[in-house]
């Protein structure tokens, strides 16, 4: 079935190991200063928050029903069967649509570039289709994030959350929110305190628009067909008044229809 | 002509004023232009990740598209609903509407990151995204656009072959004209339907495509008397007061079904209780409501308002301002909050709106010019001084862009 990757941030040292593996898979500049930035960006794609003595990891949620790729109008964006969410620079045309849709404000974009990329964590789709893990999970030393199949990935938190009453929110977050997500997230500390909101639909949003888009394949006909119609009854009319007026001009186009 | 908008000066003067305006504008748009393209969006714009759609997305496309909308509005009235009254005036609302068309697509190509990729949608197709019907709607409504505007210039050359081709196919035209406005001002309301937890719930409801269609109706009508009104003083034509008149009466009907149906969506989703609550959002909810809805309402409902030019100009440049604020509201006031960040466009996002916007009113001037527009009588003034008047009120609808 599909891929995930659980963080357990309970488990997690802040050693932002996964930062820099992930740096490296994406071809991105790493050093201290980039390290100390507590943003994700188009070139830190992972970023580890540290509140305290808590940690919490912020990176793409590969939803199971992405709104960015819902939204992109070329398909720059894919939801993989395997979980990634991958992005084709060739394809995108650079209307930024999937940073205003996203849920979760994760796509970020290259301003300083003359031609930019949108930039986001797709989930190492290469090493996910040689079944290999993602490159953060492999080079975490606690294995505070966890790749595997979704399904036993679940299965794994609800035991952790289970067999330690009180050391976690009972919440795991991207189980439910927007129909699932790829990456699941066990906290100790409420979610919000990391920037996680709490108020996400628990349905995939590309419905929303969907359900109006649907649409378009009958209005267009029903419309043109109306259109037609009240063209026709109009200029009728005024071929009655003109023929009740004056001797009735039989040559005229009545029978055009649209 | 016994109305006026601006007090009438000393002619020579005002007109090298105007003409310095309109250069000016054109010359801070080119540099931008420049910045845009060599040094990028970053360099050229306030966008972040946080706002990545500014006021070029906010004003030059969602207004462009709402202020083109007499197009399929008038259209619709002429051909469909055969109102032959308000024939005298179909071709300057193509021309605006054509004219607006073809700047949202030239707006489009300064913020679109990578402008040469613009003709992807047409072989990589994503039906479930709205940017895709937004996308197709407009390249066919601009052709369509094209199409009914091409008689006068197929007339002004004596093209009668074509032009007979063009009048045979006008009514299937018209039609996929008026399908296409609907489908597509109404998707640029559906573009925001995925966002229900990032915009304001003053401006996010299921209703938006909705909204966004009644609007584009009222607009379409308020800038038909805008533009009639703006083209009796300046070409010195006859006011089309009747006509204009009974577009008065329509546009408080539109406005009175789009309080309703806004007022009832805020109460169904417990809205309502905010709009009391000071604060930044309530603001410019207000503001908007007094602009668009309240004000002119208060003065169209009244017959003596509606058959003086002056009321009907002014209440048509509220509702014409009202739903900018709208528009703005939607795109960039709603989420402001979310996001935690403040937009205000950079001089350069500004500069190049101002630009488009003196080019609309300059090409409008060089189309009366030279191009049968007006019936018979056309005045024919010196255009390029004409156009550069005409693009005094561009100053006021760039300060709405706040």
């Amino acid at each position: 079935m599909s891929k995930a990757l659980l963080y357990d941030s309970t488990v997690c040292i802040g050693c932002k190991q996964c930062e820099q593996a992930c740096a490296s898979q994406n071809k991105l500049p790493y050093d201290d200063t980039i390290a100390a930035e507590e943003s994700q960006s188009a070139h830190k794609l992972t970023v580890v928050l540290t509140r305290g003595d808590k940690f919490m990891r912020r990176l793409c949620m590969n939803c199971k029903d992405p709104s960015c790729a819902s939204v992109c109008p070329v398909g720059a964006l894919q939801k993989t069967a395997a979980g990634p969410v991958t992005y084709d620079p060739s394809k995108c045309m650079g209307c930024r649509y999937c940073m205003v849709a996203c849920p979760f404000s994760v796509p970020k974009y290259e301003w300083g570039k003359l031609f930019p990329k949108v930039q986001k964590c797709t989930m190492c789709p290469d090493r996910v289709a040689a079944g290999k893990q993602t490159a953060c999970a492999e080079a975490c030393p606690t294995g505070a994030t966890k790749f595997g199949e979704r399904e036993e990935l679940i299965a794994e938190a609800r035991q952790r959350i289970r067999e330690s009453p009180g050391k976690y929110v009972e919440h795991i977050y991207g189980l439910e929110e927007v129909g699932g997500t790829s990456v699941l997230l066990l906290s100790a500390v409420p979610f919000e305190t990391f920037g996680y909101r709490s108020n996400i639909s628990k349905d995939p949003l590309p419905m929303l628009t969907y359900q109006v888009l649907s649409r378009i394949p009958e209005f267009v006909p029903l419309g043109g067909m109306m259109l037609g119609g009240i063209w026709w009854i109009t200029h009728r009319r005024e071929e009655v008044t003109l023929a009740e007026g004056r001797k009735p001009d039989t040559a005229t186009k009545n029978g055009r229809k649209s | 002509m016994s109305f006026s908008i601006a007090p009438a000066g000393v002619k020579p003067f005002r007109l090298t004023f105007w003409k310095v305006v309109f250069l000016s504008l054109m010359a801070a748009g080119l540099y931008a232009t420049f910045i845009r393209f060599t040094r990028g969006l970053g360099a050229s714009t306030h966008l972040t990740d946080q706002f990545p759609w500014g006021i070029w997305i906010s004003f030059d496309v969602l207004c462009g598209v709402m202020l083109a909308a007499g197009g399929f509005t008038l259209t619709a009235a002429v051909h469909i609903l055969n109102i032959k009254r308000m024939h005298s005036i179909i071709r300057p609302t193509i021309l605006t509407a054509f004219l607006g068309y073809v700047l949202v697509c030239m707006a489009l190509m300064y913020d679109l990151g990578k402008p040469y990729n613009i003709w992807h949608p047409l072989i990589m197709r994503n039906p479930h995204s709205v940017m895709f019907e937004v996308a197709y709607c407009v390249m066919l409504y601009t052709a369509v656009l094209a199409l009914e505007f091409s008689p006068v210039v197929l007339e002004r050359f004596n093209l009668q072959r074509p032009l007979k081709l063009v009048r045979t196919i006008l009514i299937p035209l018209v039609i996929c004209g008026v399908i296409l406005s609907t489908l597509h001002q109404s998707s640029l309301g559906t573009l925001y339907l995925i966002v229900p937890e990032k915009l304001h719930p003053f401006w996010y409801s299921p209703l938006l495509p909705v909204f966004f269609f009644l609007s584009a109706i009222a607009v379409g009508l308020a800038m038909t008397i805008f533009e009639s009104s703006m083209s009796a003083k300046h070409f010195g034509l006859q006011l089309e007061l009747p006509v204009l008149q009974e577009l008065g009466r329509v546009l408080v009907v539109v406005l009175g079904l789009y309080a309703i149906l806004r007022f009832e969506d805020l109460a169904r989703r417990g809205v309502l209780k905010l709009t009391v609550q000071p604060g930044y959002e309530m603001y410019l909810f207000w503001l908007e409501m007094l602009l668009a809805l309240i004000l002119p309402l208060l003065l169209l409902v009244q017959p003596r308002v509606r058959s003086n030019p002056v009321g009907l100009y002014w209440s048509a440049v509220l509702v014409v301002l009202g739903f900018i604020t709208n528009r703005m509201n939607v795109s960039i006031t709603g989420f402001e909050g979310s996001t935690g960040v403040r937009y205000f466009p950079k001089w350069s996002e500004l500069a190049v709106t101002g630009m488009i916007i003196a080019a609309g009113f300059a090409l409008f001037g060089l189309a009366v010019k030279y191009l049968p527009i007006f019936p018979k009588e056309h005045a024919t003034e010196v255009a390029a001084e004409v156009s550069a008047e005409l693009a005094a009120p561009e100053a006021v609808l760039q300060n709405a862009g706040d």
